[in-house]
């Protein structure tokens, strides 16, 4: 459909406001637009507020800048968790990932995005200064860079550890290499070829 | 491995046309415009999944059309292979080996290589350093996937850079650390290129020499050079010291995407200077035959080389020469393009005894030379 063919304007501005989400083109805005109309109203007034109710209260934890619904958030505020450990990840999508692997029990650092000039993005841009103060502060024993394995990630690790080097703390990053359970002949020649460069003593457990 | 058989559909002037193969020399003649180029970039296609001569698909349709295919039929091992290369407008290219469909291109790529020496490697001595880039790039990243990635990478910190450089305006207020952490990915990236660069110019130059020689028929030495800064020292020290410089230029001024190869000849001086026309398409002649050396070398299989318009600025003499170096050397499936039948084929009738040589019209091929026989074609 035309977008200069809608029969009202209430209908093309809330489709135009649809279709500026990632991933929904003109069409599937108009299909969700009509959708809500069809719905009762109290259906579609709980919607909107629930929106309007995200963006206007929500917060972040003032320690690690995850999203929080109290000045310090659930991780950060769990004593039993390992509060001499700090794992730097670009969102918060990795935080749940990484929560998600039931393998970890320390603290996190979500910086908010990565280092990439392209994009105007500039250390100040993101939550670097708040983890240098932070690790100054609370002298964790390790600092786990977990950020993406592509270029930004890289200059970012390389930034991070030279913003903290000086203050002693151990700077670990995630391994790269072989995934688990992945069969040799399916791996690409790039990973493959790191992994065999990054081999590790065979440890018979 | 050689191609035993080509067809092409609605691909560029053709409609339907389909040759056998000599596992020797292939010879296509005709005049201009009668479609003698477009069989090699037919068999380009083949080998690299797209045209030597043009990035865009869709101009290598029919015209009137709205797909092409080009199959080829591998003769390996005693087996036989097919490969199929299909456009149609609008819709992703498809790849196929023995009827199946290659979820990427890299898988194909390599595997049946060939080399194309035509009038327009000429860019590679009047053009751009890009070019020359270009060149060693393509060579390299055929069968060396590290190499295109650190390429990729090299790029794109050298854009960040750039971008931060452009920022800021030509102040000095550029975050320290930030430069240094960018250098530091170009130190990385930059370091891995300039020696996969230097390992392949070392590996092709006393075969480069070798090949002019005997093309030239000539005495004057010639000389590859691989230009880098990085020669002299390293990435990391020359970033560090064109700082100021680079903050006041507004871009960075030095490394690998500086790199260039210089084509020297007689007492150093320089082909596009002063090289004949001769002993320039002699130059890009070793030169392409040179990296023919190297595929062949690094996938254990002899190329098909692809020789298009081979009497342009060379006398019938140095095709001689050359087509009879060719035979010698056993250089595997050759590929010739030419517009007087009479001229290449009483070189062929001299030099090798294997060959097929087809004319070509405005209607398609119409007759067929195989090893001095002529047979009219065979309308299938």
């Amino acid at each position: 459909m035309d977008h200069h063919t809608y029969p009202s304007r209430l209908l093309e501005n809330a489709v135009n406001e649809f279709a500026s989400l990632p991933g929904i083109g003109k069409k599937s805005a108009f299909r969700l637009v009509m959708h809500l109309l069809r719905r009762d109203q109290e259906d579609v007034t709980r919607f909107g507020e629930a929106i309007i109710r995200l963006r206007r209260e929500i917060s972040y934890c003032s320690s690690c800048h995850n999203i929080s619904d109290t000045p310090l958030c659930r991780i950060c505020s769990t004593p039993s968790r390992d509060n001499t450990l700090i794992c730097v990840v670009e969102n918060i999508q990795d935080v749940i990932a990484i929560e998600n692997t039931r393998q970890y029990r320390g603290l996190y650092h979500v910086l908010g995005g990565v280092i990439s000039p392209i994009e105007g993005i500039g250390p100040a841009d993101i939550n670097i200064k708040s983890l240098v103060e932070r690790v100054l502060r609370d002298r964790p024993g390790e600092v786990i860079l977990a950020l993406s394995s592509t270029l930004e990630g890289d200059t970012t690790n390389y930034y991070l550890y030279k913003k903290l080097c000086s203050s002693g703390v151990k700077i670990t990053t995630l391994a790269r290499g072989v995934s688990v359970g992945d069969e040799l002949e399916y791996i690409d020649e790039l990973t493959l070829g790191k992994s065999l460069l990054n081999r590790m003593p065979f440890t018979a457990e | 491995m050689y191609l035993k058989k080509l067809t092409v559909t609605n691909f560029k002037n053709y409609s339907d046309c389909s040759v056998d193969l000599s596992p020797g020399v292939n010879c296509f003649v005709g005049n201009n415009g009668v479609g003698k180029t477009n069989i090699l970039d037919a068999i380009h296609y083949i080998s690299l999944s797209r045209s030597f001569f043009n990035s865009i698909e869709s101009q290598s349709v029919r015209f009137g059309e709205d797909f092409f295919i080009i199959q080829g039929v591998m003769s390996h091992g005693g087996g036989e292979e097919s490969i199929s290369c299909s456009y149609r407008c609008g819709k992703q290219k498809v790849l196929r080996h023995n009827g199946k469909e290659y979820e990427r291109f890299s898988d194909h790529i390599g595997k049946y290589p060939a080399v194309m020496i035509s009038p327009s490697d000429g860019q590679l001595i009047t053009g751009g350093s890009e070019e020359r880039r270009r060149f060693i790039n393509l060579i390299i990243s055929q069968y060396d996937s590290s190499y295109l990635n650190s390429l990729m990478a090299y790029n794109r910190a050298l854009q960040s850079r750039n971008r931060l450089l452009k920022d800021s305006g030509g102040r000095a207020v550029i975050d320290d650390y930030l430069l240094e952490s960018l250098d530091s990915q170009l130190v990385k990236h930059g370091t891995a290129i300039y020696s996969a660069r230097v390992g392949l110019i070392e590996k092709m130059v006393p075969v480069f020499r070798d090949f002019y020689s005997d093309i030239s028929m000539e005495r004057e030495a010639v000389e590859l050079r691989y230009r880098s800064q990085l020669n002299e020292r390293e990435l990391g020290e020359l970033l560090l010291t064109s700082r100021e410089r680079d903050s006041y230029l507004q871009y960075t001024s030095c490394g690998v995407h500086k790199d260039d190869l210089e084509f020297l000849i007689g007492e150093g001086k320089s082909v596009k200077q002063t090289g004949s026309q001769g002993q320039q398409k002699s130059y890009l002649v070793a030169l392409k035959l040179a990296k023919y050396d190297y595929i062949s070398n690094m996938s254990g299989r002899k190329p098909m080389l692809l020789l298009d318009d081979l009497f342009d600025k060379f006398d019938a003499d140095r095709v001689e020469q050359l087509i009879r170096m060719l035979v010698n050397r056993k250089f595997g499936q050759i590929f010739i393009t030419d517009t007087h039948s009479e001229r290449l084929r009483l070189i062929l009738d001299r030099t090798s005894s294997d060959y097929y040589l087809y004319a070509i019209d405005s209607s398609g091929v119409c007759e067929v030379v195989q090893n001095g026989i002529s047979h009219e074609k065979k309308q299938d």
